[in-house]
C-alpha cells in the first residue's frame, strides 16, 4: 500500500533540507500545473514502506490568496495525503504555529517536526516537547534536518500515525483554539447553514469556519447562495461590533492568541528581544547605514571576478580544449576514417561541436554562479540584499527581491532568470525576467571589444561603460512602461522575514547548485542542440539544398539578405550584419565569429586585426555604436530563451519578452542612428 | 497616545493595536506574519537608503516598508 506524506511549513524553516534528507536523489522537480511554482516529489529512502513525499510550497498561512497557499491547501484538501508533516523552526515557534493552527483546523493527520533544534539549543532556549504535544494534540518530534538528526524517528512516528489514525474530518481542537464567541458562531453555521448547501461537505466544521472567515474560494466552490451569505454576514457583523476589528483580523488574532499561549507555556527563552543574537551582530555590519552598500558591491565584485576572472577563464579554456580540441579531433578523424559523407563530417564538426561547444564552454561558469547564488540564499544574505536595495528598486516598480537576480544578469542571464524563483509575486517575477536581458551579460563583451577596438580605440572603456548604462536606463524606462501597461497590478507587499544567518551545509549547497544546473543543461541543451543543427543546416546548404562554400550563397545568407532592409534605418542594412545577428541567437559570441566568416577572415576573434580592418569599411563609428546597442538589447541567446520559457512556463510570455526586447533594440538603434545623423555624425 | 509604527525610532518598543484599512494583500500578509493586537514590537533599524524598516516581533526579524508601517497603529 503506498502512502503519501506532504511537507508543509514556513519559508526558511528547513523544509527543503528535510525533503532532501528524506528523498535524496529520488526527487523529481517540476512545476505545479499552469503556474511557475516548483513542485517537488520524491520517495522516502531507508524505509521499507512505499512512501511518496511531496514538498508543498513554503507558506505562512493557508488563506486562499497567493498561488502558493492555494496550491498547498488544495493539495491537502483534495489529494488527502495520509500525513501532513508540519515543519517548524524551533527558534521561531510562536509565528510558525500560526500555520499549524490552520492545519489543525483542517482536521487532517498532522505530525509536527520541530526543526533546527541545534540552533534553538545554541540560543539557550528550553522547549518542553510534552507540553507542546499536550496542547496541540499531535506528535511533536524534535529534529535537526541539516545534520540528519531525528529524521528516522519522524518518519517512524508519521508512519505510525498513517497506519493507525483515521482522519475523522472533525477538528476537535477547534473549540480550544478559538474564542468562545467564534466557536459558537461556527457551530451556528454548521447547524443551520451547511445543511442548506447543495454540495456534500466532508469537513463541515472547517467549512463553517471558512465561511465565517469570509473565505472567497470556499464560497465560490460551494456556490453559496446570497441568502445564506447574508445570514453569515449577520454573524460576522455581531463579532465585528463586539471587538472593533474585521472578521479576518478577529480570526487571525484568535489563532495568535492560541500560539502565544502555547509558546509561553512550552518555551523558556533565554534571551530578550533587545538582546543581540549573533545574526543581529552580523547584521550590524551587513545592513549598516554606511557599510551595507559598499560591502554588497565588494561581495558581488568578488563573485564576478572569481567566475569571470582567472578561475572562470581557466574553465573556459579547459572545456574549449576538451570539446573543440580533443573531442572534435577524435570525432572528425573517426568520421573521416569511417568514410562518412562530407556533409556529415561538417555537420558534426561545424554544426554540433561548434554550436554545442560554444554553449558548453560556459557551463562551468554558470555552475559557479549557481554555487555562489546558493550560498547567498542558504546563508540568508539574499534577504538582507533585498532589504538594503528595496528603495532603489521601488522606482522600477519592483521590490528589493529583484535586485540580486538583475545583478547576476550582468554576468549571465541564465542563472539570473532562474534565481527569480525567490520572487513570490508572479507579476514581479515576470517583469524582472523581462528586464534581465537588458543587463549587459558577459557574452556581449567580445562584440564590444571588437567594435570599440575598430572605432573607438581611444575611449574603449568609456564607450563600453556607456553601453552598460544604456542597458540600465532602458530597463528602468521599460519598468515604468510595462508596469503601466501589460504588467499592471496591485503593488505587492514587501513584508518579508529576515531569517537568522545559517551556515549552509556543503551537501545542501551542492544539491541546490546541481538542481539549478541540471535543469539548465537539460532544457537549454536540448534547444541549443536543435538550433545549432538548424543554423548549421541553413549555413551549409543553399535554397536548392546544394552544399555551398561561401555562406553568402547559403539559405541563411538568403535569409540575411531578405531581412537586411529591416536594419537599413538603423545604419547597418547589409546582409552580413543581418546574418551575424541571426547567429547571435545561438550565442551572443557567435556574432563575432560569424562576422569573421562572412568577411572572409579566418579564425576570427575579437582581437583579429584583419576583422577590424574589414569592419572599418563596413561600418562607421555611429553605425557601430547603433549596432552594439542593438546586440545589447535584442532577443537573448538560446540558453536564456530556453530558461525564460521554463521559468515563465508560458509560450505567450516568452514570446512577449523576446518580441519586446527585440522591438526596443530596433527602436533604440534607430534613434541612435537617425538622431546621430541629424546631429551631424555620419 | 496612539502612534503609527512608522513613527517609532530604532530601539523603541511598543504594542500593536490594529492595522488600518480594509481587506487587502498587505493587511493579510501583515496579520499572517503576526502583526496582531497585543503583539510586542521593537524597531531594530532603518535600511541604509532610508526605507524599509526592520522590526523584532514575536521573536523574529521582520522588514516592511514605511508605507506599510504607517497603517499599523501602536500604543
Amino acid at each position: 500500500m503506498s502512502l503519501k506524506f506532504a511537507l508543509v511549513g514556513n519559508p526558511n524553516c528547513g523544509k527543503t533540507t528535510l525533503f532532501n534528507e528524506i528523498t535524496g536523489s529520488t526527487q523529481y522537480v517540476g512545476n505545479w500545473p499552469g503556474v511557475t511554482i516548483e513542485k517537488r516529489e520524491g520517495k522516502a529512502r531507508k524505509v521499507q514502506e512505499d512512501i511518496k513525499i511531496i514538498d508543498l510550497p513554503g507558506i505562512y498561512s493557508l488563506s486562499p490568496y497567493s498561488m502558493e497557499e492555494i496550491i498547498a491547501r488544495d493539495y491537502i484538501v483534495n489529494e488527502k495525503p495520509d500525513v501532513v508533516i508540519n515543519i517548524l523552526d524551533a527558534t521561531n515557534i510562536e509565528r510558525n504555529l500560526y500555520l499549524t493552527t490552520q492545519l489543525l483546523e483542517l482536521g487532517v493527520n498532522v505530525v509536527v517536526a520541530l526543526n533546527m533544534m541545534d540552533a534553538a539549543d545554541a540560543k539557550g532556549d528550553k522547549i518542553d516537547i510534552k507540553i507542546l504535544e499536550s496542547h496541540l494534540k499531535v506528535p511533536v518530534i524534535p529534529i535537526t534536518a541539516s545534520k540528519g538528526r531525528g529524521v528516522k524517528e519522524l518518519l517512524e512516528r508519521a508512519l505510525n500515525v498513517a497506519q493507525t489514525a483515521a482522519s475523522s474530518g472533525v477538528a476537535p481542537l477547534l473549540n480550544e483554539m478559538h474564542d468562545e464567541s467564534i466557536v459558537s458562531s461556527i457551530q451556528e453555521i454548521e447547524k443551520t447553514i451547511i445543511p442548506q448547501l447543495n454540495s456534500k461537505i466532508g469537513k463541515s466544521r472547517w467549512t463553517a469556519l471558512k465561511l465565517l472567515e469570509g473565505d472567497e474560494r470556499v464560497q465560490e466552490t460551494l456556490n453559496v447562495p446570497d441568502t445564506l451569505l447574508r445570514e453569515i454576514k449577520l454573524l460576522q457583523d455581531k463579532l465585528e461590533k463586539k471587538s472593533d476589528m474585521d472578521i479576518e483580523t478577529i480570526i487571525a488574532d484568535s489563532r495568535y492568541q492560541f500560539t502565544t499561549a502555547v509558546t509561553r507555556k512550552a518555551v523558556k527563552k533565554k534571551a530578550q528581544s533587545s538582546h543581540l543574537t549573533i545574526s543581529d551582530k552580523i547584521d550590524k555590519v551587513v545592513t549598516n547605514r554606511i557599510l551595507a552598500i559598499p560591502l554588497f558591491l565588494a561581495m558581488m565584485f568578488g563573485i564576478f571576478s572569481i567566475t569571470f576572472g582567472t578561475i572562470g577563464s581557466f574553465t573556459i579554456d579547459f572545456v574549449d580544449e576538451l570539446v573543440n580540441g580533443t573531442i572534435a579531433t577524435f570525432l572528425s578523424t573517426w568520421l573521416a576514417g569511417a568514410g562518412a559523407a562530407v556533409w556529415l563530417q561538417d555537420l558534426v564538426s561545424g554544426g554540433l561541436i561548434g554550436g554545442m561547444g560554444s554553449m558548453l564552454v560556459f557551463v562551468p561558469q554558470i555552475m559557479l554562479l549557481f554555487f555562489f547564488l546558493s550560498i547567498l540564499e542558504d546563508t540568508g544574505y539574499m534577504a538582507r540584499a533585498a532589504f538594503v536595495m528595496d528603495r532603489l528598486l521601488r522606482k522600477l516598480g519592483l521590490s528589493g527581491k529583484s535586485f540580486i537576480p538583475m545583478l547576476i544578469g550582468f554576468g549571465c542571464g541564465v542563472p539570473a532568470i532562474m534565481s527569480t524563483r525567490t520572487l513570490e509575486n508572479e507579476k514581479d517575477r515576470r517583469l524582472t525576467i523581462m528586464l534581465i536581458p537588458f543587463m549587459s551579460c558577459g557574452a556581449r563583451l567580445p562584440i564590444y571589444a571588437l567594435y570599440t577596438a575598430a572605432f573607438f580605440s581611444s575611449n574603449q572603456t568609456m564607450v563600453v561603460f556607456s553601453l552598460y548604462v544604456l542597458g540600465i536606463v532602458v530597463a528602468v524606462l521599460s519598468g515604468f512602461f510595462l508596469k503601466k501597461t501589460i504588467l499592471k497590478g496591485e503593488v505587492a507587499p514587501f513584508v518579508m522575514e529576515l531569517p537568522p544567518y545559517r551556515i549552509p551545509t556543503l551537501k545542501g549547497l551542492m544539491i541546490h547548485m546541481w538542481d539549478k544546473g541540471k535543469g539548465f543543461i537539460k532544457k537549454a541543451g536540448t534547444i541549443i542542440f536543435s538550433v545549432a543543427v538548424v543554423i548549421w543546416f541553413l549555413q551549409y546548404f543553399n535554397i536548392y539544398f546544394q552544399p555551398v562554400a561561401d555562406p553568402g550563397d547559403s539559405m541563411i545568407g538568403a535569409l540575411g539578405k531578405a531581412i537586411a532592409p529591416v536594419f537599413a534605418p538603423l545604419g547597418f542594412g547589409d546582409w552580413r550584419s543581418a546574418v551575424a545577428l541571426l547567429t547571435g541567437f545561438v550565442a551572443k559570441e557567435a556574432v563575432v565569429s560569424t562576422m569573421g566568416i562572412l568577411h572572409g577572415v579566418a579564425d576570427a576573434t575579437e582581437g583579429s586585426t584583419d576583422l577590424i580592418t574589414a569592419l572599418q569599411t563596413a561600418f562607421t563609428p555611429l553605425t557601430a555604436y547603433a549596432f552594439m546597442a542593438f546586440t545589447l538589447l535584442y532577443m537573448p541567446c538560446m540558453a536564456a530563451f530556453a530558461t525564460i520559457k521554463r521559468e515563465m512556463n508560458s509560450w505567450k510570455w516568452t514570446l512577449i519578452t523576446v518580441g519586446y526586447s527585440t522591438g526596443v533594440a530596433w527602436l533604440v538603434a534607430f534613434l541612435i542612428f537617425q538622431v546621430g545623423k541629424l546631429m551631424g555624425f555620419s | 497616545m496612539e502612534r503609527t509604527l512608522k513613527e517609532l525610532k530604532p530601539g523603541e518598543k511598543s504594542t500593536i493595536i490594529k492595522i488600518l484599512g480594509d481587506k487587502g494583500a498587505v493587511k493579510r500578509r501583515l496579520m499572517d506574519m503576526g502583526v496582531t493586537r497585543g503583539a510586542e514590537v521593537m524597531v531594530r533599524k532603518v535600511a541604509p537608503l532610508g526605507d524599509p524598516i526592520e522590526v523584532n516581533i514575536r521573536g523574529y526579524e521582520l522588514t516592511l516598508r514605511k508605507s506599510e508601517a504607517e497603517n499599523i497603529i501602536v500604543a
